[in-house]
């Protein structure tokens, strides 16, 4: 029962992690901007999260709810993502070499405009991972709640 | 949380990029300055910058920041002026200044001052998420 309560959670809670991994990996980016023969680095976000979401408990489905035959206590809470505690990232996140639009005489791949616009992106899906897991809490704090608490 | 790293990674860029602005900033200085007789003038310095990568906890590869690996010097010869009444003109009376290339340095400073801007626009976003992220769940 519980699961079903922290899956959506889980899945966001994933989503930001990767999130937060690609900010630092646009981060990196944008310090190298002037370091000749680097190249920028990216992952595909959409399959970093499939593959780190793959073996998530997915929600039974609906009327298949019976508490003899559910075993929705014994998996843990916690997901793939969090193998190692938290902060110790397991995702495949697979860095790709971006390919420039511009040759740059020293070999940098950098791509300020492009490195700007992924990065103001990211943070602002950062920030709506962020809002939906606010929601989902806020939803499960009021869901505990006695209709007399207010 | 990897983004605590971000702040390595963008600091790094930014004392890196000082460091070029402070380069930048002796070569100006200097632009004018004169060899004496023995002909050692100051010779305009160039950073050289370079990846460090930094262990995420997992992919290395993933968070690169930057340091100054060399501070070279610029080997082509100074400036020469004939002038024979500056006190420190040589034997056929040419002044040997420094081989400061204003106009390049001016383009150097933009691009530094740009960079560091860039680097300290990330941390402030980085900081702002992560205070939000703190705040997770008390709204």
């Amino acid at each position: 029962m519980i699961n079903r309560l922290t899956g959506q959670l889980d899945f966001q809670a994933q989503a930001l992690a990767l999130r937060s991994e690609r900010q630092r990996v646009i981060a990196s980016n944008i310090a190298n901007a002037d370091t000749p023969g680097y190249v920028a680095r990216d992952f595909n976000f959409s399959q970093a999260l499939r593959d780190a979401t793959a073996s998530l408990p997915r929600p039974p489905a609906s009327g298949a709810a019976s508490p003899t035959a559910s075993n929705d206590l014994g998996a843990p809470i916690a997901g793939p993502l969090l193998d190692g505690g938290f902060g110790r990232l397991k995702p495949t996140t697979d860095l790709r070499y971006a390919t420039p639009a511009q040759t740059n005489l020293d070999s940098n791949t950098v791509d300020m405009d492009r490195e700007r616009a992924a990065f103001a992106d990211n943070a602002l899906k950062f920030e709506a991972s962020l809002r939906f897991i606010n929601g989902s809490v806020r939803t499960m704090t009021d869901a505990m709640k006695s209709p007399n608490q207010g | 949380m990897s983004m605590f790293r971000i702040f390595d990674v963008s600091g790094s860029a930014v004392s890196a990029q000082s460091q070029r602005l402070n380069v930048v900033a002796s070569n100006l200085a200097n632009a004018d300055t004169v060899a004496g007789p023995d002909g050692q003038a100051y010779k305009a310095r160039q950073v050289v910058f370079q990846t460090a990568l930094m262990d995420a906890g997992g992919d290395p590869a993933s968070s690169a920041g930057v340091r100054v690996s060399t501070i070279k010097e610029d080997a082509s010869p100074g400036r020469r002026v004939h002038d024979p009444k500056h006190p420190a003109a040589d034997a056929e009376g040419y002044v040997t200044y420094s081989n400061v290339n204003a106009v390049q340095e001016m383009v150097d400073m933009i691009s530094a001052s740009r960079s560091y801007q860039n680097n300290v626009e990330v941390m402030n976003t980085a900081k702002n998420l992560l205070q939000k992220t703190l705040q997770m769940g008390q709204s």
